[in-house]
């Protein structure tokens, strides 16, 4: 196996969690135009071993989560507040000097769309060793060596020849596995997969989800896993965040969450994927509205106008203060001030017939 | 015409797209076999689900029954007539009968008309509707059905959510009373939350007007939900063709079964005790399918005799259930066990390639046919 397992030193630092967000934030702003908080308020913390899953939909802010975390946004125009710590250094306002080394080495991230996150003018063999050398004090031909490990490793087969093709010569799955490869390279301690399986077919999703849960168990890899799909959750992630409107409005682990959801929104979402182990016929409840029909948070809960339950405290004018994340039952958190009771009633969250 | 009879019947329909390659003349080197020898019918108001994974062919098959490629050979019989041998006006009027749902809702509405012209543009390309004020009734009653205010005529596609714009599309495809609707990827393009509320829509369509539908997915779980009868390609043709409760009681087709079994299912418990079957490499080339069983170089059930040599047929099992394995039976009852991954890629060697290697261009020009639009 060419990943090794971390070293001593490294391992000992390691004692508290990996990556630790405290009250992240992150505001967009243009000339002319109100400022956007994608992200607002966002606190997790991942330990060494542990998959910790962002859920949502598109526009919930999950991406731009990751892509703060990692110090890959733009200066200009973008204003991250909050605490980014990793393995103790605070990310955020770090200079980009210490974000290069530490990006590739002990921090890496898999996207979504492996054609275009790859370089389409360079061999695939060059992009997996430009890490290498960048990173580790090895020769180009140590480096080609290992190259082809990582690539044996993540399941390519004939990985000599592959280094010298070029991306748009592989197919979708071994893209993303030729990324996952690069990723790995310098043994990070913090992976974040941002839809790593979105583009690819159900089987291929399958080889490389075995892939990621191998990852983690072998070397105790933190892993962030950033998708919408909520059987992929169910499969891998330890501890599950649901994000609405760039919030965090629960949180709680796996099996808990998937037998009990809390938040409407949550138990809206199960509610509205067909089950391929249900009963066929079976009447699927969609969330009324779509992503667009939100609130400022600041105004009330953000998922209000969609929401059944909700009623007239949800809005901050009534209330007098905006709905707090609060404790929940043992390792459980909750943005909700009307929750779904325990054991959710079998219709659903919200109502059927969603056609408004 | 009896009232058994199917309203579409698919025979022997074969697309092949030729492989040009010279610089000065265009040579052909070979076809990309995307849709090969497909049988198939759908009965009056029933959902007939098409599964499979991008680069089968199943948008294809479902572009080569309106006609919008050209078929190769092979017959579409909708209600009584050959689709394939018709043209000119004959063909228009059968495709006022068949119309689709695109899986680009953005990309399949012109960005500068308003919804009241992208509405009405059918109903005055066929000489329906009645007239002006016709048209503007029936275009209110159209919105009124997919769920959109009447607000909405006068505004632009961008102006719309994902899920409002595939109602759009929706209320254009029904806007010309069609008999058959072909859905070609309709929810996949959408958010989770959204989708629900289109499939629910379109059920709700098929109720009231009687349609039939053909609904090309890749998502299993969304084609279990709302089809009577399901088709499973690989490589361009069927593997398996059951009724739905059937066939995910129990697939009997090797590819089916590691299909089915690679889709997650939104519950731990579930997720744990599950049997996973995981494949062997990715999709061979459609250019240059492996002989005999298509499915032989990943199927972790491959047998020394006839799967490498033999082209197995489309035989009925059992009632209604349709399986090309040779192997079948022995499957189902647990004869023969499946093997393991790293197995079948040994026994295999080289040829659990990915289609990039053999040909790259071949390559691009398959995938991306009809991959999920990328949700972000």
């Amino acid at each position: 196996m060419s990943i090794e397992a971390l070293p001593a030193g490294e391992a000992a630092r390691a004692d508290g969690p990996v990556l630790q967000v405290d009250d992240l934030s992150v505001t967009f702003t243009r000339r002319g135009e109100a400022p956007t908080r994608a992200v607002d308020g966002v606190s997790f913390a991942v330990d060494a071993g542990e998959t910790v899953g962002l859920v949502g939909e598109s526009g919930c802010g999950k991406s731009v989560t990751s892509l703060a975390v990692m110090g890959l946004l733009p200066r200009r125009g973008v204003r991250v507040g909050g605490s980014v710590r990793f393995g103790g250094v605070e990310l955020v306002g770090a200079p980009d000097r210490t974000l290069r080394d530490l990006r590739g080495a002990d921090m890496a991230m898999v996207f979504q769309d492996p054609l275009s996150s790859l370089n389409p003018v360079v061999p695939i063999g060059t992009q997996v060793t430009e890490v290498l050398l960048e990173h580790r004090d090895v020769s180009r031909g140590e480096a080609a060596d290992e190259a082809t490990r990582l690539l044996d490793r993540v399941g390519i087969p004939d990985p000599g020849r592959r280094l010298k093709e070029y991306p748009h010569q592989l197919s979708g799955g071994m893209r993303q596995r030729a990324l996952i490869a690069m990723a790995l390279a310098c043994s990070p301690r913090l992976l974040i997969a941002d839809e790593p399986t979105t583009a690819l077919d159900v089987t291929i999703q399958a080889q490389i989800l075995e892939l990621l849960r191998e990852l983690v168990v072998d070397t105790g890899t933190a892993l962030v896993m950033i998708t919408h799909d909520l059987g992929v959750v169910a499969g891998l992630c330890d501890r599950v965040h649901v994000m609405y409107a760039g919030r965090i409005i629960e949180s709680a682990d796996r099996h808990d969450l998937f037998a009990r959801p809390r938040h409407p929104y949550t138990g809206g979402l199960l509610a509205s994927v067909p089950r391929l182990d249900g009963a066929r016929g079976a009447p699927l409840t969609p969330i009324r509205g779509s992503a667009r029909d939100t609130i400022p948070w600041a105004e009330g809960c953000a998922f209000a106008p969609r929401c059944d339950h909700a009623q007239d405290d949800c809005l901050t004018e009534v209330s007098g203060s905006t709905v707090p994340l609060e404790h929940d039952g043992p390792a459980r958190e909750l943005r909700c001030r009307h929750p779904l009771r325990r054991p959710p009633s079998a219709t659903g969250a919200t109502a059927s017939g969603a056609a408004r | 015409m009896s009232a058994a009879e199917p309203l579409l019947r698919v025979e022997g329909l074969q697309v092949h797209f030729p492989i040009k390659r010279g610089l000065f003349v265009d040579r052909t080197v070979g076809h990309v076999r995307a849709v090969d020898g497909v049988d198939l019918a759908i009965d009056r108001g029933t959902t007939y689900g098409l599964v499979g994974e991008s680069g089968c062919g199943k948008s294809t098959l479902g572009r080569a029954v309106l006609r919008l490629v050209e078929p190769t050979a092979g017959k579409v019989v909708f209600d009584g007539t050959d689709v394939a041998s018709l043209s000119g006006e004959p063909l228009r009027a059968v495709r006022r009968r068949m119309q689709m749902v695109f899986q680009d809702p953005l990309g399949s509405l012109d960005p500068r008309q308003n919804v009241e012209s992208l509405l009405s543009e059918p109903l005055r390309a066929h000489g329906l509707g009645g007239g002006r004020e016709g048209i503007a009734a029936k275009i209110r009653g159209l919105l009124d059905a997919v769920g959109l205010p009447s607000a909405a005529l006068r505004r632009y596609p961008h102006e719309f959510s994902g899920g409002q714009r595939q109602r759009i599309g929706i209320a254009r495809a029904i806007s010309l009373e069609p008999d058959l609707l072909i859905a070609d990827e309709p929810v996949s393009a959408l958010d989770v939350s959204v989708q629900a509320q289109v499939v629910n829509l379109l059920e709700e369509l098929q109720q009231r007007l009687d349609l039939t539908y053909l609904v090309i997915a890749h998502d299993l779980a969304v084609v279990r939900h709302i089809s009577d009868v399901v088709g499973v390609m690989y490589l361009g043709s069927l593997v398996e063709q059951a009724p739905s409760d059937a066939l995910y009681d129990e697939p009997l087709h090797p590819y089916t079964r590691s299909l089915m079994s690679a889709v997650p299912v939104p519950d731990p418990e579930v997720e744990e005790r599950r049997e996973r079957i995981l494949l062997a490499g990715d999709l061979p080339s459609p250019a240059n399918p492996p002989s005999g069983c298509r499915f032989h170089t990943r199927c972790p059930w491959r047998q020394e005799t006839r799967c490498d040599t033999e082209a197995p047929p489309l035989r009925e099992l059992a009632p209604g259930r349709w399986v090309s394995c040779h192997w079948a039976e022995d499957i189902r009852d647990g004869v023969l066990r499946p093997k393991s991954p790293e197995e079948v890629a040994a026994t295999q060697g080289v040829s659990v390639r990915a289609s990039g290697a053999v040909n790259p261009e071949t390559d691009a020009l398959v995938q991306g046919v009809d991959t999920p639009v990328e949700r972000r």
